[in-house]
């Protein structure tokens, strides 16, 4: 009836779709016809972001890549809870080999598919975070430095939780886990190490570098797409809140991963060829007791003793990342929110 | 069976292990009972209809919105809107516009000439509905459709009541009423007007009715007793918008002051402005805080120039002179004397003291119980007295258009019950969908769209309506701003953030279905729900 686009403004890009909105405006996850590349039926703990970060991310790669995907698998949750044998949720072809080798499997899968002609057949690995960060890293970084075509998707929930929640070099500071205890001056995970993935890749060079949380299903789904535009060695580092591991509820994966972007501790940004081309703005800055107070391996920082010295570290490790990256700002700069109808 | 290599068993899906049996909660889709249709007095679904003027299919949204109330037009001008005050929104940026959605459409179904629903099979009932304000009138439309035979009689030479004799023009073009009271009485009324009852039970038994509707109004504007010189300076406000209403407005002078602090002081006082008075004062013996007019109304008034003479009462009109004593309040807001006078200078007097009821038309047999001037009724509006209904200013409630126009609906249903024999079916109702109960992440920041007001010149001088209109953009704007409280707007959110693909979305209109052979339980789909329309219920083990 109108010339004029109205805007929509009930949900913006916000929800995973909406009645209103052109199928072009909604997600790949909101399409009734969705690969669900991983099936119902698997055994991830009630309200795994794990599950629901491989869904999301590979659906969109499957889309991107007109269904011409293989995804190769490191040891994990995701492996163990969607492969006992002889049943499999995977409908798409996935190959698992061992805990480290993910990428060197993908990169054989690459080329294997190379030297068959089959330009058309793209592929994905994933792996947790200790599989990434930890026994995985050395052919990651070969992968990288090769330039590999291939996109290695991590899904960092912040430990080994396959194996009973123990630490990773991509555990945070202070979280309590198996093997980083409550006990001594400094409770829980020390201060000061670990590794940061994504500055890694980047240091790499390669062509494509994001993070993403299971939070902004809009903007990872954009960032699978733009990376299966490129060709080359690609990172992709996703927030996947683990309840179990966190001792979160398992209504509030979603929840704590938008607050853990919110507070500033885990900076959502896109970078090409080693220099960060966008960053998502905090939306509602929260302070870090909002993120921390609804996670049990955080329990020990509040209650009767509380350790305002420890969140107040783990608050200027928050404003760190939101200087160096530059998450506050005007959000109507960022295009995607509003969108058309 | 031919396998691989070492492969014993064929490959199996995930879907032969149901995960559904882990769960000790079920997530199940409710409807919950937006706010502000909670607080609708007419019992509009307006979260509805909202809901269909979203997809620009704005005669959907009007039929929807006119199974309640068959005034849109005039409602989007002269309701005070408890549904704005109560709407969500409000808590997150400013209230959903809800009010001028709906003269927006209001007015577009006149310019369209979109038609009631037709009347219903005729059931051989017989009705007698006496006043033709707005109880009497949206009576008459719901009887109508139920199929009942009306007989709609007033005492005034016009249709439209109070809405027509009491709220001034430039509040309600007189247009629109009319276009809206024809569109009811094309349903086939039988009509009199300058008809003034004399008594209830003769008229019902001569003319063999089956049921009476008492919307008799209060149109007997309160008179106090102060002191005056000359009476003639002195009028209440219901008798003189009913003047400047009927073309014969009183000559009030240059100075004109109006004693009371309701809605119909500033309708007399804006209304004085406009007929000439260079000076409107307004005296009300307590302050803003405590004044029963609405704020909007209040902010026009002084827009135009109308004064307010806070914390006096009126002593005694001396010649021209006014004697106001000064007023203050009490810890409990209540006005107590000071005993300190002055003097205000006054061509006229206007009492906005209150109306009361005209209910001479009960004869005193009837079973009809009168307390503190108006009529008892019981919830489907029936008096005292068997089959004889009574609704809007005559009972006691809000005295608003639209309470009335509630009352009228009610009214309908009760009589409807009575004539046929049943239960008037009061629907029940859903748990209230309170703002705690969204997920507002989801929702976009929208500012709320103003609209227009005329020039200040052409508002002192003319009686053209005030407010204006929306135009289609930015009432489709307005209407998208709405939360959607408890109700599914197929955002697919669930069907999207289950790790479990144990939403099932059943297509356009059709909304969601969970798969609980799968489904875990975890809630996520609950607490992701923008508008609080997913529940979790105990498994009964
Ligand atoms: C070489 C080797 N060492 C140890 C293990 C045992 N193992 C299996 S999964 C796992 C932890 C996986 O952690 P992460 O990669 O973070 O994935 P998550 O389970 O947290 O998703 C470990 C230690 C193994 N399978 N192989
Ligand atoms: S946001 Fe919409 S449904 Fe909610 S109270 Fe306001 S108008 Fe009603
Ligand atoms: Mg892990």
């Amino acid at each position: 009836m109108t010339s004029q686009p109205v805007r929509f403004y009930q949900v913006g890009s916000f929800a995973v779709g909406n009645r209103l909105l052109d199928d072009d405006a909604r997600t790949v996850q909101s399409d009734s016809n969705r690969t669900n590349s991983i099936d119902s039926g698997h055994r991830a703990c009630q309200g795994c972001g794990e599950a629901l970060g491989a869904r999301y991310a590979l659906d969109a790669a499957m889309r991107a890549s007109q269904g011409q995907l293989v995804a190769v698998n490191a040891t994990g949750c995701l492996e163990v809870f969607s492969t006992p044998y002889p049943e499999t949720s995977w409908r798409i072809p996935w190959l698992h080999s061992l805990f480290g080798n993910a990428p060197a499997v993908a990169t054989g899968v690459a080329a294997a598919m190379r030297v068959k002609g089959r330009t058309d057949v793209r592929v994905v690995a994933q792996a947790g975070d200790g599989g990434t960060v930890d026994i995985g890293f050395g052919c990651l970084s070969g992968m990288f430095e090769r330039n590999d075509d291939v996109l290695f998707i991590c899904y960092d929930n912040e430990g080994y939780m396959n194996t009973g929640v123990q630490r990773s070099a991509a555990t945070p500071p202070a979280a309590r886990t198996a093997t980083t205890d409550v006990v001594g001056p400094e409770p829980g995970n020390v201060f000061g190490q670990g590794k940061n993935l994504p500055r890694i890749a980047m240091a790499h060079d390669i062509p494509y570098v994001a993070t993403a949380t299971v939070a902004d299903l809009h903007d990872l789904e954009q960032k699978v797409e733009r990376a299966m535009e490129i060709r080359g060695a690609r990172y992709l580092h996703v927030l996947v809140p683990c309840p179990l591991g966190w001792g979160s509820a398992s209504n509030d994966t979603i929840h704590v991963a938008r607050l853990a972007k919110e507070t500033g501790l885990f900076p959502v940004f896109e970078a090409e060829n080693g220099v960060v081309t966008a960053v998502s703005k905090i939306r509602h800055l929260a302070p870090v007791e909002d993120y921390l107070s609804i996670q049990r391996r955080y329990a020990h920082l509040f209650g009767k003793h509380p350790r305002t010295d420890i969140v107040a570290r783990i608050q200027a490790i928050a404003d760190q990342n939101i200087a160096r990256y530059g998450l506050l700002g005007d959000e109507s700069e960022d295009e995607t929110k509003w969108v058309e109808a | 069976m031919e396998t691989p290599f070492a492969i014993t068993l064929d490959v199996g899906s995930s879907r032969a292990n149901h995960t559904g049996s882990w769960r000790v909660e079920r997530p199940v889709y409710v409807d919950r009972l937006p706010p502000c249709n909670n607080a609708c007095p007419a019992g509009e679904n307006i979260q509805g209809w909202l809901y269909e003027a979203e997809t620009g299919d704005y005669e959907s949204a009007w039929r929807n919105l006119v199974e309640d109330n068959p005034f849109p037009a005039v409602m989007g001008r002269i309701c005070f809107h408890p549904c704005e005050t109560a709407c969500n929104r409000g808590q997150l940026d400013e209230a959903v516009g809800i009010n001028a959605v709906e003269r927006f459409m209001g007015d577009l179904a006149i310019e369209r000439g979109w038609s009631l629903p037709a009347a219903g099979p005729d059931t051989g009932k017989r009705i007698l509905v006496v006043g033709a304000g707005p109880a009497g009138l949206s009576a008459t439309y719901h009887l109508r459709r139920l199929g009942h035979q009306v007989r709609l009689v007033d005492s005034a030479k016009r249709l439209g009541g109070m809405m027509r004799y009491g709220i001034p023009a430039y509040r309600l073009p007189r247009d629109v009423l009319d276009a809206e009271i024809a569109r009811i009485v094309d349903m086939g009324v039988e009509v009199e007007l300058d008809h003034n009852v004399q008594d209830i039970e003769l008229e019902r038994r001569e003319g063999g009715f089956d049921a009476v509707f008492l919307a008799v109004g209060a149109q007997l504007g309160r008179r106090v007793n102060i002191p005056a010189g000359d009476s003639s300076r002195v009028i209440d406000a219901v008798s003189f918008l009913n003047r400047v209403a009927s073309d014969d407005p009183p000559m009030l002078g240059r100075r004109v002051v109006v004693y009371g602090g309701g809605d119909t002081a500033l309708d007399a006082a804006r209304t004085a402005r406009r007929l000439g008075a260079t000076d409107a004062v307004i005296v009300y013996r307590r302050n803003r805080e405590h004044m029963p007019a609405h704020g909007e109304e209040l902010e026009q008034a002084l827009g135009e120039g109308v004064t307010m003479r806070w914390l006096s009462t009126v002593d005694r009109l001396d010649g021209d002179k006014l004697v106001l004593e000064t007023m203050r309040l009490n810890e409990s807001g209540f006005p107590e004397p000071t005993g300190e006078f002055e003097e205000l200078g006054a061509d006229s007097l206007v009492l906005a003291l209150g109306q009361d009821t005209d209910l001479s038309l009960l004869s005193q047999a009837s079973g009809v119980v009168v307390d503190d001037g108006v009529v008892e009724v019981l919830p489907t509006m029936m008096t005292g007295e068997s089959g004889v209904f009574a609704g809007g200013d005559a009972v006691p409630a809000d005295r608003t258009a639209t309470v009335a126009i509630g009352h009228g609906k009610r009214a309908a249903r009760g009589i409807n019950a009575y004539v046929l024999g049943g239960a008037s079916a009061d629907g029940e109702r859903n748990e209230l969908a309170t703002f705690d109960r969204l997920n507002t992440w989801y929702y976009s920041d929208a500012p709320r769209t103003r609209r227009p007001e005329l020039e200040r010149a052409r508002r002192i001088s003319t009686f053209d309506e005030v407010v204006g209109g929306l135009n289609e953009e930015n009432a489709l704007f307005e209407a998208r701003r709405c939360l959607s409280c408890g109700n599914c707007f197929e955002c697919d959110n669930c069907f999207g953030v289950c790790p479990d693909n144990a939403v099932i979305k059943l297509g356009p209109s059709m909304r969601y279905e969970f798969d609980y052979d799968f489904c875990k339980g975890c809630g996520i789909c609950v607490k992701e729900c923008p508008c609080g329309a997913i529940e979790m219920v105990p498994e009964i083990i």
